[in-house]
């Protein structure tokens, strides 16, 4: 009866197949002319047990690519290319029923605002076990004891009593705590975790971030972590992909992206940022102007009108630079000057 | 003189359980103290709940004390009749956080910033030279003036946000969380623009925000809320160097810095539980529930400690509310076992490693 508690998790040990694998996918929103890009060219791999933090300002396309990819992109935005490959299927040519199944059960996703996401009439219980049970052919109460497992599982005190309670009741935390409990209690192999602390303060973002870690360790599924905040990505990522203007502009393991940055972006959103360690000067790096309105990209690279890596260079704003393996093993850039940020301030 | 100074600033709202329950007040202010210099900037840092907006508010006189004074310039302005509050408001602005829900959005930007010197009575000829100059100043381009908000970007909008507080000249700007709803690569742009503001006008600045590297970076002196409390204060370098309270360090243990090689060397003070609410105050000092500190001392020989649900705390921090005590140059902290540099418990002296290095 308790198979789903006890059901062992798939842990893939093969750690260069990703679980999930996004090649050249494209999202559009078809108008009366030429339809607006909202992403275009974009790959990314998630391996099991590790964290890939997917980086980039608003309009950058970090979350669409994700929504893409789990059909729940909302309309009119379609994806018109590329596959998405999970467990050797290609979710693009799922049908709407079949991609319903696989979101909570292979894939799970977590939001920013954990109080839209629950339903404030029901108990944290009864929503628990309505999602169980929507994916698993199980009885009320084996879904039951197994919905309070998971709250334990995500250390929540007190989980039977909390299985009672309505989401009002509980912290901002403990319903981000409530949500990754629901995300997980069918055993995803992939979860997504959208900003999922940006809504909260720092000392409980720090406990989110160390249970969802803790959690890709112990279970082997892979984590996205889906953020602005480059703290935490350099204290969990092991890959990251830093997106613009709807492209991924440089990807690489967390090591070599903050210790050589090889697209100039990426380079000046570092150096933009307050950090607690800083020598304190008068005024911060800029980047100047603002990012790119995804409707009106320019020809060429969606970064040249902001780009301090200076010099004659036609070619930036009429060439769309591709993504392209950059030296070290894995690094990967979309500036088509990359070798010239050594030289440079 | 400082220009602004607080004194026993309090402020309750009550909130009803239901709508025949129980009533219970909260204290989102609770005795709070403090001054701001000409052209200096006071950094207010505290989770959700700590009560800094409120502060904010209850300054500029937008929402009511319960007692306290706020002098500016020496006028305690508390019981001021509204007709002179409207004349000080002249002096102190307020830029909010989400540049677009505080713009109206039937308004052009031109509008929006001449409206306070409208309501304020400047004369007309004034106002169209007053616009053009604010504008340039905030680096807005003055022919830009006939736009709607949503016709700018992020960054821009709160620009405008920026240019209506300044028309009026004023000397004190109370800004909440004016760059936490901005992409970082704007986050800057706007933080050094303040700066420039500031220096050029001798602006002072109540800077409230959750994000410590940037109070970091703006402020000169910082202090720290919890639950409706200032629980340490102090100039910017003292408190990032050598904070004092286990509450600050638990919070600068937390923020994490952008470079995997340091971050993840670093240690964290795993903090216990949630802020809580101001309506359930606990007993004694309010951060007695979440403190790591309480924890190592109630085990010292010698501490009387007592038995609160379960967990040995000492006795004093579960009884007496401590007060804001001078405890270096200019730094203040409200604790009974303040971390001090020479006494420091490894936890602390761990978690502060990297901040300390180069602070």
């Amino acid at each position: 009866m308790l198979d789903v508690a006890t059901q062992p998790s798939p842990v893939t040990l093969d750690r260069d197949a990703p679980i999930l694998e996004i090649r050249r996918l494209r999202t559009e929103v078809p108008t009366s002319h030429d339809p607006i890009v909202l992403l275009d060219d974009v790959s990314l791999q998630v391996h099991a047990g590790r964290m890939l933090a997917v980086v980039g300002e608003s309009g950058s396309g970090k979350s669409m690519t994700f929504l893409s990819a789990l059909g729940i992109a909302p309309p009119p935005c379609r994806v018109a290319a590329g596959s998405v490959l999970f467990e050797g299927k290609d979710l693009t040519r799922f049908s709407p029923e079949e991609l319903r199944r696989l979101r909570g059960a292979g894939i799970s996703m977590v939001f920013q605002d954990p109080l839209t996401a629950l339903n404030p009439v029901f108990t944290i219980g009864q929503q628990m076990v309505e999602v169980i049970r929507a994916h698993r052919a199980i009885g009320r109460r084996a879904a039951w004891a197994h919905a309070t497992d998971m709250l334990a599982r995500v250390q929540i005190p007190d989980p039977p009593g909390r299985m009672h309670a309505y989401p009002h009741q509980l912290s901002g935390g403990m319903r981000q705590r409530v949500l990754i409990a629901m995300a997980i209690a069918l055993d995803p192999r992939v979860l997504i975790a959208d900003e999922p602390t940006t809504a909260l303060d720092v000392t409980v973002q720090a406990q989110i971030l160390e249970l969802l870690d803790g959690l890709r360790r112990e279970t082997g599924m892979g984590l996205v972590l889906i953020t602005h905040d480059l703290g935490l990505v350099a204290r969990y990522a092991d890959q990251v992909a830093v997106m613009y203007g709807g492209r991924v502009v440089e990807a690489a393991a967390a090591g070599p992206l903050f210790a050589t940055p090889r697209h100039p972006y990426t380079r000046a959103l570092f150096r933009s940022i307050p950090r607690l360690d800083a020598a304190l000067e008068e005024d911060l790096p800029t980047i100047p102007g603002h990012p790119p309105n995804i409707a009106e990209l320019p020809p060429g690279c969606a970064f040249a009108p902001r780009c301090w890596l200076r010099g004659a260079r036609a070619d930036c704003e009429t060439e769309r630079p591709p993504l392209v393996a950059v030296g070290e093993a894995g690094h990967r850039s979309a500036c088509l000057h990359w070798p010239d940020m050594a030289h440079a301030a | 003189m400082p220009l602004l100074e607080v004194e026993h600033l309090t402020r309750s709202f009550t909130r009803r359980r239901g709508i025949f329950g129980p009533s219970d007040a909260v204290r989102a202010v609770d005795d709070v103290s403090f001054t701001l210099g000409r052209g200096e900037t006071l950094g207010l840092v505290g989770e959700s709940g700590s009560g800094k907006s409120t502060l904010g508010r209850l300054v500029l006189r937008l929402i009511a004390a319960d007692s306290g004074s706020i002098r500016l310039d020496g006028t305690d302005i508390v019981g001021l009749p509204t007709r002179q509050v409207r004349a000080l408001r002249r002096q102190m602005q307020m830029v909010f956080q989400d540049p677009y829900g505080s713009l109206d959005p039937r308004m052009t930007a031109g509008s929006i910033i001449l409206e306070p010197m409208r309501v304020h009575g400047i004369p007309m000829g004034e106002r169209h030279r007053r616009l053009e100059d604010t504008m340039r100043r905030v680096g807005l381009d003055p022919a830009q003036a006939g736009r709607y908000p949503h016709q700018f970007s992020g960054g821009q909008r709160q620009r405008i946000g920026i240019a209506r507080a300044m028309t009026l000249a004023p000397r004190l700007l109370v800004l909440d969380e004016p760059v936490s709803a901005l992409d970082v690569s704007i986050q800057a742009q706007i933080i050094n623009l303040l700066q420039k503001l500031q220096r050029e006008n001798d602006l002072s600045f109540l800077f409230i925000a959750h994000d410590l590297a940037v109070v970091r970076h703006i402020s000169h002196r910082v202090a720290v809320m919890y639950l409706g409390r200032i629980i340490e204060v102090g100039p910017r370098e003292s408190l990032y160097g050598t904070p004092l309270h286990p509450y600050t360090i638990t919070l600068l243990s937390a923020v994490p810095v952008p470079d995997p090689v340091l971050e993840r060397r670093r240690s964290r003070i795993a903090s216990f539980g949630e802020i809580g609410s101001a309506a359930h105050l606990p007993g004694g000092c309010r951060f007695h529930p979440r403190c790591y500190r309480a924890r190592l001392v109630a085990k010292q020989p010698g501490t009387t400690a007592a038995t609160v649900a379960g967990e040995t705390l000492p006795q004093r921090c579960v009884e007496h509310d401590p007060a804001l005590t001078p405890l270096a140059s200019g730094h203040a902290a409200a604790c009974h076992f303040p971390e001090l540099p020479e006494t420091r418990s490894p936890i602390a002296e761990r978690a502060l490693t990297l901040t300390q290095e180069l602070a």
